[in-house]
């Protein structure tokens, strides 16, 4: 993975240049980060101003490591917009959006189905056939099939051999 | 001196026992294997088995850790060399020359010296380790609150803003990991925050959950993304595996400086393995005899890095065992390893534990030599591994860590987090922002809250407390001064751009 070329690297090795373009000015993209850096920092500050400001003991209170983050993340939403303008946010590598909603749409599902009570080996199938479509494979059905075997194999190892508990739903209960 | 050699006897005869030999070798098993696998490093395989291991003895789990952590720098080191496609950072330098020797023909020797060369680091550094940790014990236990603030305040800077490659993007990263850490209950006042009336908030938001979704959801998502546009070869091992005569004598100095780079500025809290993989790589171009063959396939560019790689990964455990502080994101993992058996290291668990942290030093003896043993003879197995199609084995590394999540808290908000800080994971690959701040920030910040206030209840509010230990300020200062580093290193390398 070529992406992290640090300052150390171009500190000791200046013969091999950052290959990565250089950002747009006024990049979308950082004030959007920007924008969200900034909700977190109001959610914060809205959460600690809801904290009794009186402590108990001498010191600081709880609310004060709030305040501190919240201060911080709105100096970091900033220094982000100062980056966009000057065009410093990086330019990301393409990226193929249908396979990553396939992915998500997977771990969706089986959310959906532990939340609903189908159980873990359903939820299991459904997360890898549906991953490993978004990975190209185009055998949905052999993969769901797959996904039972592994969801059944590690139901039954984790439950009989280490005592953990997986959410159950009808399949589970036959064992 | 002699209490360092009485002490690790003593680790020995717990390492050495037949359930924790057993424990060494599957935890260096399957760190091989999960760091020849690309996309899962050994930070992820730890918080994936932190629920597993719940119920098993704590000496025996914490072995298995740390022989998946040695186990992991060596499997990674056969990715980077046959496909080019580092598991972690810290390999990068290793593929440079590595995938280069691979191509030539010349893989089995690139293997070979990574594999000695790591056995060689990790054994000095082991000792390193066993000798130097309770001489910074002796110094810990005087440490205050202050000292210990301060000291995590260096961590956030160094791991987040020094030596990356965007201060900002570091911070950022850093801070929200600090915000996730305020999340729960307050150990101090019982004050809930940032929980919005979930109740499976009120507990705080788990280390493994975040790791698991940064690393696991976050990395299959990126490589999903990124299919189309990047396939991977993986280079066939030809010829033969042992090195020559010729490659012995090029080998033996770049292991030995590695070791030396390596093992202190692993010790220091800078943040992981890869300051010195560059500063070994560098070092050794300059230093070869043969110049002309870097950048072609030197061995010497695979050997010094590989046992500064592995040098690093021993220091990482100093500040760790004898501190309590985590400087890299698998150290973080471990760190929670220990809490989740009600164990904090640092000079107490040095006191109260001898056993389970001596055993733990002896059994990265133990470890080491069974991974040289296993490495080199299997290395057909580990090649074959690579050959797992990618879609099945990212569908099943997200089973796994859809299984280990629901183990450790069966509720569906805890997947909801997962898929929730997987999307983070991604979007923070695509824009290159530096993840194991986040780890660091989430596990080290309630606890640097902590000393910082127990600090100031000890000084009834008095501020300067914090500047008063003559330790702590010169810690604030370094924390200051690495701060803004990088600011002047890049006006610096601007300069130099400018006179060119």
């Amino acid at each position: 993975m070529e992406r992290s070329r640090g300052t150390i690297l171009e500190m000791f090795m200046t013969q091999q240049e950052d290959d990565r373009p250089e950002g747009r000015r006024g990049d979308p993209v950082g004030f959007v980060i920007a924008a969200g850096l900034l909700a977190l920092a109001a959610a914060v500050a809205w959460d600690a101003s809801g904290m009794g400001a009186v402590s108990s003991y001498a010191g600081i209170g709880p609310s004060a490591a709030s305040w501190t983050v919240a201060a911080a993340l709105t100096a970091l939403a900033l220094g982000t917009v100062v980056s966009a303008v000057r065009g410093k946010i990086p330019v990301p590598e393409p990226s193929d959006h249908a396979a990553v909603l396939t992915i998500l749409a997977g771990i969706a599902g089986m959310i959906a189905i532990i939340s609903f009570g189908g159980g873990f080996i359903p939820a299991m199938a459904v997360l890898f056939g549906l991953t490993a479509r978004g990975f190209g494979r185009r055998a949905l059905l052999t993969d769901l099939g797959i996904g039972v075997a592994l969801g059944l194999f590690v139901y039954l190892g984790f439950t009989k051999l280490l005592a953990l508990s997986l959410p159950q739903g009808p399949i589970e209960h036959l064992f | 001196m002699l209490d360092s050699v009485l002490a690790l006897a003593q680790g020995f005869s717990v390492a050495l026992e037949p359930t924790k030999l057993l424990f060494a070798l599957i935890g260096v098993f399957l760190g091989t294997a999960v760091g020849v696998l690309p996309g899962i490093g050994p930070a992820l395989t730890v918080a994936l088995l932190l629920p597993v291991t719940f119920k098993l003895d704590p000496t025996g789990s914490l072995i298995m850790f740390a022989g998946i952590y040695y186990g992991g720098m060596y499997g990674g080191s056969t990715t980077s060399i046959l496909i080019n496609t580092p598991g972690e950072s810290s390999s990068m330098i290793t593929a440079l020359e590595g995938n280069k020797m691979a191509k030539a023909g010349r893989g089995g020797p690139a293997l070979a010296t990574a594999a000695i060369g790591s056995f060689v680091a990790g054994l000095i550094a082991t000792i390193g380790l066993a000798l130097f940790a309770p001489w910074l014990v002796e110094i810990a236990i005087q440490f205050g609150p202050a000292d210990y603030f301060a000291l995590m305040i260096l961590a956030f800077v160094t791991v987040s803003a020094t030596f990356g490659d965007s201060p900002l993007r570091g911070l950022t990263s850093l801070f929200i990991g600090l915000m996730l850490g305020l999340v729960g209950l307050d150990a101090l006042s019982g004050q809930a925050r940032l929980t919005f009336g979930v109740p499976e908030l009120l507990d705080g938001i788990e280390v493994t959950t975040l790791a698991v979704g940064l690393f696991a959801v976050g990395e299959a998502l990126y490589v999903a993304s990124r299919l189309k546009h990047a396939p991977e070869t993986i280079e066939p091992v030809r010829g033969s595996l042992w090195m020559t005569k010729e490659d012995w004598k090029r080998s033996w100095k770049p292991w030995l400086r590695g070791t030396a780079l390596g093992f202190p500025i692993g010790s220091l809290p800078a943040g992981g393995a890869e300051i010195p993989t560059f500063l070994s790589y560098t070092i050794e171009k300059r230093l070869t005899k043969h110049p002309e063959e870097f950048g072609k396939g030197a061995i010497e560019g695979v050997a010094g890095p590989e046992a500064a790689n592995n040098a690093s990964a021993a220091g990482t455990l100093m500040p760790l065992l004898t501190l309590g502080l985590p400087t890299s994101a698998t150290a973080a993992i471990l760190l929670a390893g220990f809490q989740q058996y009600g164990l904090n290291p640092g000079p107490l668990l040095f006191a109260e534990k001898p056993d389970l942290v001596w055993g733990l030093i002896a059994s990265l003896f133990i470890a080491n030599v069974m991974l040289v043993v296993l490495n080199l003879p299997l290395i057909g197995l580990w090649v074959r591994l690579l050959a797992i199609p990618q879609p099945w084995l990212y569908a099943g590394i997200l089973v796994f860590a859809a299984m280990g999540t629901i183990a450790a808290n069966p509720s569906p908000v805890e997947l909801i987090m997962l898929a929730v800080f997987g999307l983070l994971g991604f979007v923070m690959r695509r824009y290159d922002y530096p993840i194991a701040p986040m780890v660091v920030g989430l596990i080290l910040g309630p606890m640097a809250e902590t000393q910082l206030r127990r600090a100031l209840q000890i000084s009834l509010g008095d501020p300067m407390a914090l500047v008063e230990s003559p330790l702590a300020a010169t810690l604030l200062a370094i924390a200051a001064l690495a701060l803004v580093a990088p600011l002047i290193f890049k006006g610096l390398s601007r300069f130099k751009a400018e006179e060119d």
